[in-house]
């Protein structure tokens, strides 16, 4: 005796769906938001529009927590002030993938990963794109720095950094 | 508390796309369930639901939309949902109702249509990720994986045709489930030359997306003795998540589920799971989460799961099987209907009724567990054979 015994479930082929041979019914939402950012991201993206980044110290464990947040999640306490950090850090983790946000193919990969910037406490980061660099060059562990978009052009968002690229020797 | 039984156990076949909805899905596998219990649902005390994102199905409210096809018209009935971590959460949450004495006998049903939703199930995935700081960057969950297993493999210097054994194995293991959806005989070569999606996932290490559902019939052991003398405990449970923080972590340890283990092994007075545990169906949405997840249930040390793969420690007739059912790799992912591959898999394995997936180490006590949200969830489950 094995279970599951005779299992039901009818199976459809993608030709079947496109011929019209099952009934479907389609519904396209359309709904919009609008999201408050809240009170230390909105900081943080201010900043952004600036060059800087910025974290938020916890008193009672003295982390420096990034991206801020305006209460201490392990202590949960209010955090007590604002700290600029830099806009250099390591690579934590990476991917290279072939892959859009609907699963489609890409032949230009995407670089992308976690960044831990310094000047925040261990392992605080932020996910991003990598640049200038290559599938062969890239590691983790490997220090980078952002580059920004034109001041001109940033908006107050994460993407007004454009990219992180390796950090160059002296540089800081 | 009160001791639970597991009576039956059933599930539809896991495809990319069924014909049924998801509430005749559910009803199929309820069915199933009841069956193999020898039970009907007037005999049912309460039914609790699980699902994964309402994004899937495109109907919000979704618990509702499959209550009448879960037996739960005119019941207590709930829905519970803890992202991937569902398929294990499910019948945990069953497990408290009879525990607690609220009922005798529960049924606890897991259903996940994800073929309804276009272009992909990757374009609801995306809603997951926190709008202003993740979605700007456009991402896509298979990213999730690839951060995560570039950061196993390079701490602990796992070569990727030791995490692709995982696949081979599961896959394999699969050809003798009657509702694997990718079971087939590969090689580590045919694993490492399949598409790159995004290094270092390729093809191959991945789970398909897939439409199904299971059951589980629980039941107090004052009711289960009536109606078996084969009887199957839920021994430990346990279930913990981490911070929304995930850039704040280091992602190469699942913390989390070690939380959730060790709160299980408690319970069930297991002091080294290595050893007091025969068989293992930890979650597998891709190969080298199998490895992750050993290590946070603590069968293994950490960076240690993949040398007992390429030893065979975990074959379905080594020391420790692990995914003998197939997995979600080679059986199928319908997000929270996995319970089918995992809960329902244990106890078939426990109940010497797995057939040719049964292992051959006359199991007597297993463990299953289920992973999600974003790379923070862990959900444990142990049973014990009376």
């Amino acid at each position: 005796m094995t279970k599951p015994e005779n299992p039901k479930g009818v199976e459809l082929s993608s030709k079947q769906m496109k011929e019209g041979d099952v009934i479907v019914n389609k519904w396209d939402p359309r709904v919009k938001y609008a999201w408050a950012t809240g009170e230390a991201i909105s900081r943080f993206l201010e900043e952004m529009k600036n060059g800087k980044l910025i974290a938020r110290k916890c008193d009672s464990c003295k982390r420096i927590l990034f991206p801020p947040r305006m209460f201490c999640e392990e202590c949960f306490k209010p955090t007590t002030e604002w700290v600029y950090i830099k806009d250099t850090g390591k690579i934590e983790t990476y991917s290279i993938s072939y892959l859009d946000k609907d699963a489609r193919r890409i032949t230009d990969p995407i670089f992308v990963g976690v960044v831990s910037i310094d000047g925040a406490s261990e392992k605080m980061g932020i996910m991003h794109y990598f640049d200038e660099t290559t599938k062969e060059e890239i590691s983790i562990g490997m220090p980078v720095k952002a580059v920004w978009k034109p001041p001109e052009e940033r908006e107050g968002a994460i993407t007004d950094i454009k990219y992180f690229r390796p950090l160059k020797e002296g540089e800081e | 508390m009160r001791k639970v039984c597991v009576l039956g156990g059933g599930m539809t076949i896991f495809r990319r796309r069924l014909q049924e909805t998801g509430k005749e899905m559910s009803y199929e596998a309820t069915k199933m369930a009841l069956e193999e219990a020898g039970l009907e649902l007037k005999d049912v005390d309460s039914v609790v639901m699980g699902s994964a994102p309402d994004a899937f199905d495109g109907i919000h409210m979704k618990g509702e939309n499959l209550l009448d096809g879960a037996g739960g018209a005119g019941k207590p009935y709930l829905r519970v949902f803890v992202g991937g971590g569902t398929a294990v959460f499910t019948p945990i949450a069953g497990w408290w109702h009879i525990a607690s004495g609220m009922a005798d006998v529960c049924l606890v049903v897991a259903e996940e249509k994800m073929s309804s939703v276009f272009p992909h199930p990757q374009s609801a995935f995306g809603h997951i990720w926190d709008p202003i700081l993740d979605r700007p960057l456009k991402p896509n969950l298979v990213w999730i994986f690839a951060m995560e297993m570039n950061r196993y493999m390079t701490v602990h210097g796992i070569k990727k045709e030791d995490i692709a054994r995982v696949a081979v194995k599961n896959k394999r293991n699969a050809l003798d489930h009657p509702c694997a959806q990718l079971a087939a005989n590969l090689t580590i070569d045919d694993v490492l030359n399949s598409e790159m999606m995004a290094w270092p996932v390729q093809r191959l290490d991945i789970s398909p997306p897939s439409d199904g559902a299971s059951a589980m019939i629980l039941a107090s052991e004052e009711v289960a003795k009536k109606l078996t003398d084969d009887l199957v405990y839920l021994d430990g449970a346990g279930w913990c998540i981490d911070s929304t923080m995930w850039t704040d972590r280091d992602l190469y340890f699942p913390e989390y589920v070690a939380g959730a283990a060790k709160m299980a092994y408690k319970m069930a007075k297991i002091e080294n799971p290595r050893k007091e545990i025969d068989v293992a169906e930890p979650y597998d949405p891709f190969d080298y989460k199998e490895l992750h997840h050993m290590e946070g249930l603590l069968l293994c040390d950490k960076g240690e799961a993949p040398i007992l793969t390429r030893e065979g420690v975990t074959e379905r007739d080594g020391d420790l099987p692990v995914c003998p059912s197939g997995g979600l790799l080679g059986v199928g992912n319908p997000i929270a209907a996995t319970m089918g591959i995992k809960a329902c898999e244990i106890y078939w394995q426990l109940a010497g009724k797995a057939g040719k997936r049964q292992v051959p180490n006359d199991p007597q006590v297993g463990i299953c567990q289920a992973w999600g949200d974003l790379m923070q969830y862990g959900s444990v489950l142990i049973m014990r054979r009376g």
